[in-house]
């Protein structure tokens, strides 16, 4: 019996050994590589940049990307413009997604089963290919300019692409899918009894509203919240195929940073801030999901 | 339906029209005969038959392909084994750090994960030699390494679900920890598993941004091919092709859909 024991006790360590020792590479020890190349200066060499011991085994720490990022108002710009426009873009998806997510919440099964269906469709189809749809909505001689025109309403075609509002525009689209299942899912266990005992106590519409249904649906706001923002913060795609060239957001100075100038250690600076900025919103997110797996 | 609202009955029409129009306009499109991709020149399927003759498009939809369903079955191997250990195995030393790195992929900006896999790739590069050169097997390391945290989260739902007394049965039978993982445990997740394969599957196809950091000269993707060719602007023969994955995405959630609804009506 005791051999038995003895390969079930290794059967165990392997089935954890083999995904741990995975994320441990692939996962824990890109971030001290980022880390570690973020204290680095930039050099012209391969790889561009100066080794953590240089060759007396002095330990060789340099702040300057840091220091730059700080008193550089580009970036000081450029991290602000990127939380302003993924904050903007969370509000407008939570503005449309809680009343679509009520609505479909509020069907009888088959035409929620179809909604819900709809929902879930585009998030299947190419994040990419989404966002490129769009490019042909709002080109200058694009279907809304045309359509515009065709009825009289414009003489000349209005400026959409290469704007901020494209890309805000860009990001509510593509994100709303994430704003309004964790909605529904919150708002399908909801009491429904509860609002109608509101109001025959005599609440408003309004007022049974912020008092019962807010409050419930809280959890499933800020989920979505979340789920917009953090990915919509380090966005690429969408301000390079719809923003142009001087609207810059963070994700993607981070990638010109790396392949266009060349600046490793400054590329590894500018993931470090973002994910500090990410942080709080990151944490929030998995305490959230790890109580709702409970809860389900 | 309790009160449907008019407001209500607006903003989902209006909600659908939004995540619909652009889609159904790409569809239409793609039918057009003009070269110049928003004037409208007349019917024609010119650009389907040109999008088969284009050996680029079905190059890089062959390396997207195999990399998917590398890195979609590693994932589903990996990321099972994380579910059941999380689930299944109680305490074990290490366990916080092991459920936070878990999830951890999930939340994190494409950008970063790319940005901190390609430093590891060079990195390991100059300690030991490997990989020599980037692309497929480095595209399927990283999709791999998301990819499990979906197919973790996907068991692990399904486990916590699962009523454990069959496993205790089997185990009170004498059956050994190991066959009861494979005899009971893993036949009853295998829905889970198959699912957790089919979203990091599609989750691979549809990765541009991880796999342009990680990918090197030779490997081109099917996401990096369109993105090379739609940052020039909108063109008819990426309308079709567009259009070809609007349609068999939605053929796809379709008929899974109606064979859901089959066997739970």
């Amino acid at each position: 019996m005791a051999g038995t024991k003895h390969t079930d006790q290794g059967w165990r360590r392997f089935a954890v050994a083999v995904p741990y020792v995975w994320l441990l590479v692939f996962f824990l020890l890109p971030f001290v590589i980022i880390l570690k190349i973020s204290l680095a200066d930039p050099v012209i060499a391969q790889p561009p940049f100066t080794p953590l011991l240089d060759d007396q085994g002095n330990l060789s720490v340099s702040l300057d990307g840091f220091k730059f990022l700080l008193t550089d108002k580009l970036y000081a710009i450029t991290y602000f413009k990127s939380v302003m426009l993924a904050a903007s873009a969370t509000m407008l998806c939570l503005l449309l997604g809680f009343p679509m997510a009520y609505g479909i919440a509020r069907s009888d099964p088959m035409t929620r089963s179809i909604l819900l269906l709809l929902i879930v469709l585009p998030f299947w189809i190419s994040f990419l290919l989404r966002v490129y749809a769009w490019m042909g909505l709002l080109n200058n001689y694009g279907v809304i300019n045309n359509m515009l025109m065709w009825f009289g309403a414009i003489d000349q075609p209005i400026q959409f692409m290469y704007t901020d509002f494209a890309m805000l525009i860009g990001m509510t689209y593509s994100y709303l899918p994430f704003m309004v299942l964790p909605l529904y899912a919150t708002l399908e266990r909801m009491d429904l009894d509860l609002v109608d005992a509101a109001q025959d106590l005599g609440a408003t519409r309004t007022g049974a509203f912020w008092d019962i249904t807010w409050p419930l649906a809280k959890p499933g706001v800020i989920a979505g919240c979340l789920l917009v923002f953090i990915p919509a913060m380090g966005e690429y795609v969408i301000p390079y195929l719809l923003g142009g060239g001087e609207s810059l957001l963070i994700g993607r100075v981070l990638f010109d940073e790396f392949f266009v100038n060349r600046d490793w250690p400054l590329a590894s600076s500018v993931a470090i801030v973002l994910l500090l900025i990410l942080v709080v919103p990151i944490m929030l997110l998995q305490r959230y999901q790890a109580r709702d797996a409970e809860d389900a | 339906m309790r009160r449907r609202s008019r407001f209500l009955l607006t903003v989902l029409s209006f909600g659908y029209a939004f995540l619909y129009i652009p889609l159904i306009s790409v569809v239409f499109y793609s039918f057009n005969k003009s070269s110049l991709a928003t004037v409208w020149g007349g019917f024609s399927m010119r650009w389907y038959g040109e999008l088969f003759r284009n050996e680029q498009v079905l190059e890089a939809l062959g390396l997207s392909l195999q990399i998917a369903a590398t890195s979609a079955t590693f994932a589903t191997i990996l990321g099972t084994m994380a579910g059941l250990a999380l689930v299944r195995f109680g305490r074990f030393r290490g366990r916080t750090l092991f459920s936070g790195m878990i999830v951890s992929p999930l939340v994190m900006p494409e950008v970063i994960t790319g940005l901190s896999l390609l430093l590891l790739f060079v990195s390991l590069q100059q300690l030991i030699g490997w990989p020599g050169q980037r692309g497929f097997s480095t595209i399927t390391i990283a999709h791999t390494t998301f990819a499990m945290a979906y197919v973790a989260v996907v068991v692990q739902s399904r486990l916590t679900a699962m009523d454990e007394s069959l496993e205790e049965a089997a185990m009170d039978l004498g059956c050994k920890p190991m066959r009861v993982v494979f005899d009971i445990t893993l036949p009853l997740i295998f829905p889970a598993m198959i699912s957790g394969w089919l979203l990091a599957f599609t989750l691979s196809l549809d990765d541009l941004v991880i796999a342009s950091f990680v990918s090197g000269p030779g490997a081109t993707t099917l996401p990096m091919y369109i993105f090379s060719k739609v940052k020039l602007g909108v063109t008819p023969d990426i309308n079709a092709l567009a259009s070809l994955i609007i349609l068999i995405v939605s053929v796809g959630l379709l008929l899974s859909w109606a064979a859901i609804r089959k066997r739970r009506p």
